[in-house]
């Protein structure tokens, strides 16, 4: 690579982090909504102000620390949770194949240690700032992990420490952002007909499978089956040589 | 002050961090067969969309069973794909739209 095609290279790199922060922007707010309700829910159900943080730092998943503190408020037992945890979060592991061949020049601590941080949010920012560029952005990667984890354990100390003035999350309507961040970022990757059936193949199969068994399964059946019903379909955009996940195309 | 849930937050730990690490320290994942690096490349809009519509569409009734539910929130989230569709890459203007109709719509009493 020569020495101009290194500074274009930085300058898109640096516009797509640009770009990162702002549709990560919604997101952290969001995230810091519900850290607060987390932090004010878990002390209400008589979580210690460690107990409340050991669950924001170690497990850093919202869907599976609120269940926790429904599921032990109610006395069910540990080996239940670590189960239903384990089932709620293996949606990671379609997160983590699909980041991984953008990473794969980074250290093995590098990414041991970006996997802890690889939450939905993460994802949805990296892999929508990976396509942008067609490779992986290890300081984009970090930036969207920084967004969404810092205040999120931020917030759930602010919500264990001295919670009682949380606004209700509705009123102000977060509980929408996350959805339509999600449904957004979504839309930013359709390119051709197989992204557009990846995508709405996965929605239509996520929403019966979490009908018919829980949402959380519902979320893996559609993350792994939207992409299947998509490969059915030829495709109509060609590669890009620089994306390391690109592979030959077929024509429509 | 207890310290008794922070092994539970261990344990929960212990079992979401491989979902999260195998791949990523899987060595050789680049080297995959075509087709196999192609369906990763559409998990992205797959698995977004389907977090999308299960936080949109379903929600736990007083039994704790799922249940559908078609409101205010799935046509904040259509909206605000329509805006990233038409300004593309302007998220922040999406959710911006998505959000104003949800709370004027709340405020209403009609959401």
């Amino acid at each position: 690579m020569t020495g101009k095609s290194e500074v274009g290279d930085e300058q898109r790199a640096s516009a797509a982090r640009r770009r990162l922060l702002v549709n990560g922007a919604g997101l952290s707010v969001t995230a810091a909504g519900f850290a607060l309700v987390y932090g004010v829910a878990a002390r209400q159900a008589g979580f210690s102000f460690l107990e409340t943080m050991a669950m924001s730092t170690l497990v850093l998943a919202g869907g599976s620390q609120f269940a926790a503190v429904g599921f032990v408020t109610q006395g069910v037992p540990w080996i239940a949770i670590v189960g239903f945890t384990a089932l709620l979060n293996a949606r990671h592991l379609l997160y983590s194949a699909a980041l991984a061949p953008f990473f794969q020049d980074r250290p093995r601590i590098e990414r041991a240690a970006m996997a802890h941080a690889l939450t939905d949010e993460t994802f949805a920012l990296s892999i929508a700032e990976a396509r942008d560029l067609g490779r992986g952005d290890r300081r984009g990667y970090w930036l969207a992990a920084a967004m969404v984890c810092v205040p999120w354990i931020g917030v759930t100390a602010l919500g264990s420490l001295g919670g009682q003035f949380v606004p209700d999350p509705r009123a102000l309507a977060l509980d929408v952002v996350f959805p339509a961040a999600m449904a957004g970022l979504a839309a930013g990757f359709i390119s051709g007909r197989r992204e557009l059936v990846a995508a709405i193949g996965g929605a239509l199969i996520a929403v019966a499978a979490g009908l018919m068994l829980d949402p959380s399964i519902g979320i893996v059946a559609g993350g792994l089956g939207g992409p299947a019903l998509a490969m059915l379909v030829p495709t109509t955009v060609r590669a890009t040589p620089t994306d390391p996940m690109s592979v030959p195309q077929s024509g429509p | 002050m207890s310290t008794d849930l922070v092994w539970l937050a261990l344990l929960m730990a212990a079992v979401t961090y491989p979902s999260r690490a195998l791949p990523l320290l899987a060595p050789g994942i680049e080297r995959l067969p075509a087709p196999v690096l192609a369906y990763l490349r559409l998990i992205g809009p797959g698995c977004l969309a389907a977090l999308a519509a299960v936080n949109a569409v379903i929600v736990k009734d007083a039994t704790g069973r799922p249940a559908i539910h078609l409101g205010i929130e799935i046509v904040a989230v259509l909206l605000c794909v329509a805006v990233v569709i038409w300004r593309r890459d302007r998220l922040l203007l999406g959710l911006v739209a998505g959000i104003g109709l949800v709370i004027v719509v709340r405020a209403a009493g009609l959401g």
